[in-house]
């Protein structure tokens, strides 16, 4: 009986953290800066090249950060969503173009919508490491004042959003 | 030969963007290049994960390695750079992670398990050990039962040897 039950135990005890593992996503890092206040930035606007706007522009209010880049497979994938998310929600959405050019993010807006109050340029991605970004798309929800409230690596989907990101949005207005 | 050709030219095609993208040593010092190697091989590129940030040539630790370099050229220590990257990307960044409650399994995990496992095996041998005396003293039947038996000899043996 004994000589059956504990390799029997052995695999049960195996089988549970294969299983726990099987769940996590190593690619996921989790960030250092939630609940931290958001990095500072002083960056230009994609829109307006002679406007720069910085972290003490966003004071007050809860909002988006985006991290996209034309070139970037994924965002394309994510980039209804945030147009969809831009009409579900007044906090305004902002973009951090990533080592991108101005030509193509531009377009990239043109051809698919801009679901963004403003888009900051980020040529060498000086800011994105700033923000701890190594995988774009990502997302950020800063709260109004000023705290890093969430962040999301890789695409947004449906069921973030639903989920985490408009009921945060809606306790940060609230 | 021709396609021979478009791969060679194409390698250095591809090896000179790739290094005209690394900002050059301005100066020829071999102690600073080796501090920032030592460094950069201390930190995980986050996008390979099982690269350090001195091997790859993903965007993010050319980036990265810039940051090292230039940080130091500014005259920051070690120490400052390292907190400079785990305040923006955390532990995971350090390939040697720091000893706290959160890593306590990650760096006492293998003792343990080393631990524990001699622990048990002393615990199976000694109770191995006591059965096998019981077995002895209580003469189970099960003694003498993997010995080899001596093989009979065969009756005629003797008198065919002394045969002359």
């Amino acid at each position: 009986m004994k000589r059956t039950l504990i390799p029997a135990i052995i695999f049960a005890v195996i089988v549970v953290f294969l299983g726990v593992g099987l769940t996590l996503n190593p690619r996921e890092v989790p960030s250092p800066l939630i609940g931290k206040p958001a990095p500072a930035f002083q960056l230009a606007t994609l829109e307006a090249p002679e406007k720069s706007l910085g972290l003490r522009d966003m004071a007050g209010q809860a909002w988006v950060l985006n991290v996209f880049a034309s070139w970037c497979a994924p965002c394309r994938e994510e980039h209804p969503l945030l147009v969809d998310l831009a009409k579900k929600t007044s906090t305004p959405i902002f973009g951090l173009n990533y080592k991108d050019k101005q030509v193509d993010a531009e377009r990239w807006l043109k051809q698919f919508g801009n679901p963004y109050r403003s888009v900051l340029v980020d040529r060498d991605g000086r800011a994105g490491i700033d923000y701890g970004v190594y995988g774009v798309p990502e997302t950020f929800v800063i709260d109004k004042a000023g705290t890093v409230r969430y962040k999301k690596i890789g695409p947004l989907t449906p069921e973030v959003i639903e989920k985490k990101i408009l009921p945060l949005l809606r306790e940060l207005n609230g | 030969m021709a396609k021979w050709w478009i791969a060679v030219m194409l390698g250095l095609v591809c090896s000179v963007n790739a290094s005209s993208r690394e900002v050059p040593p301005a100066v020829a010092d071999p102690a600073f290049e080796k501090r920032v190697t030592r460094l950069s091989e201390e930190l995980r590129c986050l996008v390979c994960q099982n690269q350090t940030i001195a091997d790859s040539n993903a965007e993010l630790a050319v980036d990265l390695r810039n940051q090292v370099r230039e940080q130091m050229r500014q005259g920051r220590s070690d120490d400052a750079i390292r907190h400079y990257m785990v305040e923006r990307y955390g532990d995971f960044i350090l390939y040697r992670p720091p000893v706290k409650a959160s890593t306590a399994l990650l760096w006492f995990g293998p003792l343990v398990l080393v631990v524990g496992g001699i622990g048990g095996l002393a615990l199976y041998v000694r109770q191995r050990r006591r059965l096998a005396l019981d077995d002895d003293t209580e003469n189970t039947g099960f003694d003498d039962y993997d010995l080899p038996v001596a093989e009979p000899v065969p009756a005629n043996h003797k008198e065919a040897t002394r045969k002359p």
